[in-house]
């Protein structure tokens, strides 16, 4: 295994191994965000459908708080923008700058979490929970599973902090940030079209 | 603590199920006592429940549909007593709710246990062998999709005593299969069997993707590929684009259930309309998913048994791709009479037409590849021709029931019921058996016996005409599906002609259990010595049967569609290579079992609204997963000595047989 | 690892720069800022809001997937941009098409703009 990759296809020079080296890990976890992409694309097209279904009930109108939205948006990109940071330190091989800036953007994370609790439970608060209308069911599935994917990134943002701590930037750990940094960014996709699509939207 | 789950959930009155029950619980004594008389505890754990070996997880798929396949079919023989007994005046033996759930259990278990595990497990068996790779991409995912399958098998038979399944039908249509209609358990058996099942065929998408795009052997190129390798790669693609829509749509009528949403409810705004949509958009692909490995499988029979090339290799693989993007522009022709109107079904109708045509491509490269050709009639054989025209016969009423117009009168009739099974049992059937009986030899050493096997088809082809014509009859008579009873005397001579159909496939599924024990039995006298008993073409037949663990000792370089033919041709596959290297493997492990088992009881906890345990158990998953994280010894190197040990007995069998 | 020495960034895709993160991060905030501002303000025409969020929107998730997910033309990035056009182009026929469906269903399945409720009372 000590030759250089000498097969004309550079995506066969793993061919001694035959699993699991170069960026095998990465391209199948990119599949699977597209695979995640289609739910949420699901979902979309679900609230796309029930959101004038409001059953007398109140309406985006009436119960959205467009500058606690943009604070939101603001936590979230700026959460992608320390990720990236994070990103550029790993290839710089930096080991300590990393895990300072995966916890800033843990931190930014969980700020983000928290404002949406926070605006869930205060609309729960008002009468206008998941099981007022067909369109409030659809607002609360549809964000409340861009949250729950944020909070599974956030646990694993956790074992990665520790997992750079205790192995070091080794392939293993660069592999799986990567992954993870592909997860993150994809977490903001997905935010741009619900603010847009849902937030804004739903007040005009 | 237990939630809903009382003693009152085993159904104790039901002479049926409880006597199912005593022989299941019966027969399970006996296996567990076996096991441990033979001390068998230990290879089971080590050999076949830990193990990531793409062959052993793809023979662990196939038994688990071929067990599934004695329920499904137990399912489908008292649907066909029902309604060869219950005409007129009798009621017959089945109560209607208890007959519903039997009608819903069977599709389920047909489709998601039987025809999606068959598939899969081919795959699993065929696809690294045929592109040449040691394994698949993610071997440790591997083997949790598999086991996820496995416990969702187990969460719908469960259903059978504890509780109930669903009565709505296999797609569960809501209002019926909302809280307020179906307020048992069964609806939740259905959701959460098929999420975690959907969720382990999601994985070994993903899986299987990437192992076909990265590990193909030196020089394979994508349009050198073995046909099978094909469709498998566009089912794949498939499975990684519609299961997502099934997780979500049935994670929808889960929140309607659970949490008093209301998507598809009467109430509130709810629109029932939008899941029919949904389950289809994942519906009809699913369809491909199934049938496309089989054509894959068939493309691979019938030039090894006519001594041709295939004809039209490019022309199968645009027809096999295109039937993949087309699947994608027909799912409304499931419910043209939803309303949608005129334009929106003609464009569906139309474009449902044209699927037809790739499919005529493909059959028509089978049939050029025979003509001329020297036809050998084994099993496998039997099995394609019985395929085409039956399947070309499926193929036909599908484009007249996709016609809107006939459609408003065939809807959900016994004409589209009969449709729908001359395409799966005529296709994905007979195309799994075919790949069974050409490809058992490859994992296990030995070809299977061949007086069953044509036994066996002859029953199952037989059987399926004498089952379901008269089902296409009766649709044209007005008779309506899932009928538990019906008042019409002239129906009653035809259901009557299905039941003798439908005991005759029976007889097929036997001799199929008999071929194999037979083939067992006498496996001595069968053995496979050269790992080419066809005399075959592609690459999977250029190692040993059954193939080593580590599938190639050397990676062969690959410079022909029919590699293992060039290699005969020039007598290669003859040289036994004079250097071996040491060969990477993945480690064995047992975290995708317990990752399964804890994410079936979260899924069991969850039907019965066992919060606590399902909390629990749901930790259980993470915590196993981060183990597995931290887990670094996940491979080792078998050393060159070794593999030269394994290689140089072969290359001896190689020269006795030669 | 030999193949890893050869190429140290094979396996953590693509990085990109200091340069690309910031710029994509103020682009992204400006044109989160416009959306906002677009709906806010009040200074747009109302017909003009929605094609002019949605547009930005778009712009918005090409900034991120060039600038933050590095899709692009480069060799080793190709296979994951083509898969993620294949899966766009899923997802406009899956949402299009739902919408287009149940649209027309709505459409011919009420034709008096009855409600659920109100043709219950009427029975």
């Amino acid at each position: 295994m000590s030759s250089p990759v000498t097969t004309i296809d550079a995506g066969h020079g793993d061919h001694g191994h035959g699993h699991d080296a170069g960026g095998n890990t990465v391209l199948g976890f990119w599949i699977y965000l597209m695979s995640d992409c289609l739910i949420f694309a699901i979902l979309f097209a679900t609230f796309g459908v029930l959101a004038s279904s409001y059953a007398g009930g109140p309406t985006g109108k009436e119960l959205f708080d467009l500058p606690y939205v943009a604070g939101e948006t603001l936590i979230l990109l700026v959460s992608s923008f320390t990720f990236g940071v994070a990103m550029l330190n790993m290839a710089a091989r930096k080991t300590e700058s990393v895990i300072s800036w995966l916890l800033a953007t843990f931190l930014l994370g969980t700020g983000f979490i928290w404002m949406e609790v926070r605006e869930f439970t205060h609309l729960i608060a008002e009468h206008a929970g998941p099981d007022r209308s067909a369109f409030l069911s659809a607002y609360f599935t549809l964000v409340g599973t861009h949250g729950l994917h944020v909070t599974a990134g956030l646990l694993w943002l956790v074992t990665m902090m520790h997992q750079v701590a205790r192995y070091g930037l080794d392939g293993i750990v660069r592999r799986r940030l990567a992954c993870l940094s592909l997860f993150w960014h994809f977490l903001d996709l997905v935010w741009i079209c619900v603010f847009t699509f849902v937030y804004l939207r739903g007040v005009l | 603590m237990l939630g809903k789950l009382t003693l009152d959930a085993v159904p104790w009155h039901e002479p049926i199920i409880m006597g199912t029950g005593a022989v299941v619980a019966l027969g399970g004594l006996a296996v567990l006592a076996a096991l441990t008389y033979f001390r068998l505890w230990g290879p089971l754990w080590r050999d076949w429940i830990t193990s990531v070996d793409h062959k052993k997880i793809g023979v662990m798929y196939i038994v688990l549909a071929l067990v599934m396949l004695l329920r499904g079919f137990a399912d489908a023989i008292m649907m066909r007593l029902q309604q060869a007994f219950a005409a007129n005046d009798a009621a017959g033996f089945l109560p209607p709710h208890h007959y519903d759930q039997i009608f819903t259990a069977h599709g389920v278990i047909m489709i998601f246990f039987v025809a999606t595990p068959l598939i899969l497990g081919l795959m699993n068996v065929i696809v690294p062998l045929q592109i040449g790779a040691r394994d698949v991409a993610f071997p440790f995912v591997n083997s949790l999709s598999f086991w996820l399958s496995a416990f969702g098998a187990v969460l719908v038979m469960a259903s059978m005593w504890i509780g109930d399944f669903a009565a709505t039908g296999w797609v569960a249509y809501p209002p019926l299969s909302e809280l307020g209609y179906s307020p048992t358990t069964g609806v939740d058996y259905y959701i959460w069997s098929l999420q975690i099942s959907g969720l382990g065929t999601t994985l070994t998408g993903i899986n299987f993707i990437v192992t076909i795009l990265r590990m193909r052997a030196p020089g394979m190129r994508l349009m050198q590929m073995p046909v099978f390798t094909w469709t498998a790669l566009i089912t794949n693609i498939l499975i990684v684009a519609v299961f997502p829509v099934l997780t979500a749509t049935l994670a929808l009528l889960t929140a309607d259930r659970y949490l008093g949403m209301h998507f598809f409810t009467n109430e509130l705004g709810g629109n029932a309309m939008m899941y029919i949509n949904l389950i289809w958009v994942w519906g009809h692909p699913e369809v491909y998913i199934l049938i496309l490995p089989a054509f894959g499988a068939f493309s691979e029979i019938v030039p090894t048994f006519s001594g041709k090339p295939l004809f039209g290799y490019k022309s199968m693989v645009y027809a096999t791709s295109s039937i993949g993007v087309l699947s994608f522009f027909v799912w409304l022709h499931h419910f043209f009479t939803m309303g949608s109107g005129a334009n929106v079904n003609a464009f569906f109708g139309i474009m449902t037409s044209i699927i037809s045509i790739p499919t005529g491509v493909k059959l028509f490269n089978w049939l050029f590849t025979m003509f001329r050709g020297r036809i050998r009639y084994h099993t496998s054989v039997l099995w394609t021709v019985g395929f085409m025209v039956t399947f070309a016969v499926g193929g036909m009423t599908g484009v007249l029931l996709a016609v809107p117009g006939a459609d408003f009168v065939l809807h959900n009739s016994l004409f589209l019921v009969a449709h729908f099974h001359n395409v799966i049992i005529g296709g994905v059937v007979f195309g799994c058996l075919a790949g069974i009986s050409f490809w058992f030899p490859k994992v296990f050493g030995f070809t299977l016996n061949e007086f069953w096997g044509k036994v066996s088809f002859w029953c199952w082809l037989v059987g399926y005409w004498l089952a379901f014509t008269p089902l296409y009859l009766l649709g044209f008579k007005g008779m309506t599906r899932r009928m538990n009873h019906y008042d019409h005397a002239d129906w009653h001579p035809y259901l009557i002609v299905a039941l003798i159909g439908a005991v005759i496939i029976g007889m097929g599924i036997l001799s199929l259990l008999i071929q194999f024990y037979v083939s067992i039995r006498d496996r001595e006298q069968n053995r496979d010595l050269t790992g080419d008993p066809w005399d075959a073409r592609s690459l999977e037949w250029g190692t040993a049967s059954p193939a080593p663990f580590y599938n190639f000792a050397v990676l062969p370089e690959i410079s022909s569609v029919e590699q293992h033919w060039a290699d005969k041709e020039s007598g290669r596959n003859l040289i036994q290579p004079t250097r071996y290297e040491d060969i990477h493997m993945p480690r064995n492990t047992g975290t995708g079992f317990i990752i399964s088992a804890f994410g079936f009881v979260l899924c069991f906890a969850m039907v019965w609204h066992m919060w606590a345990i399902a909390g629990v158990s749901l930790l259980g998953v993470i915590g196993t997963f981060l183990f597995r994280a931290y887990d670094r010894d996940v491979d080792y190197w078998v050393p060159a000595a070794e593999v030269e040990a394994i290689e140089n007995a072969r290359y001896a069998l190689l020269k006795k047989a030669a | 690892m030999s193949t890893a020495h050869s190429q140290p960034h094979a396996d953590d895709g693509a990085h990109g720069s200091l340069a690309s993160y910031t710029i994509g991060f103020l682009l992204s905030l400006a044109l989160t800022g416009l959306s906002f501002g677009a709906v806010m303000s009040g200074a747009v025409p109302h017909a003009m809001i929605l094609p002019a969020i949605v547009g930005l929107a778009v712009v918005q998730l090409l900034v991120q997937l060039v600038l933050f997910l590095h899709l692009g033309s480069a060799p080793s990035q190709r296979g994951n941009s083509v898969i993620f056009l294949l899966t766009a182009a899923l997802i406009a026929i899956l949402v299009s098409g739902s919408l287009w469906v149940m649209h027309n269903a709505n459409l011919n399945m009420m034709p008096m703009q009855m409600s659920a409720e109100h043709a219950m009372a009427h029975e």
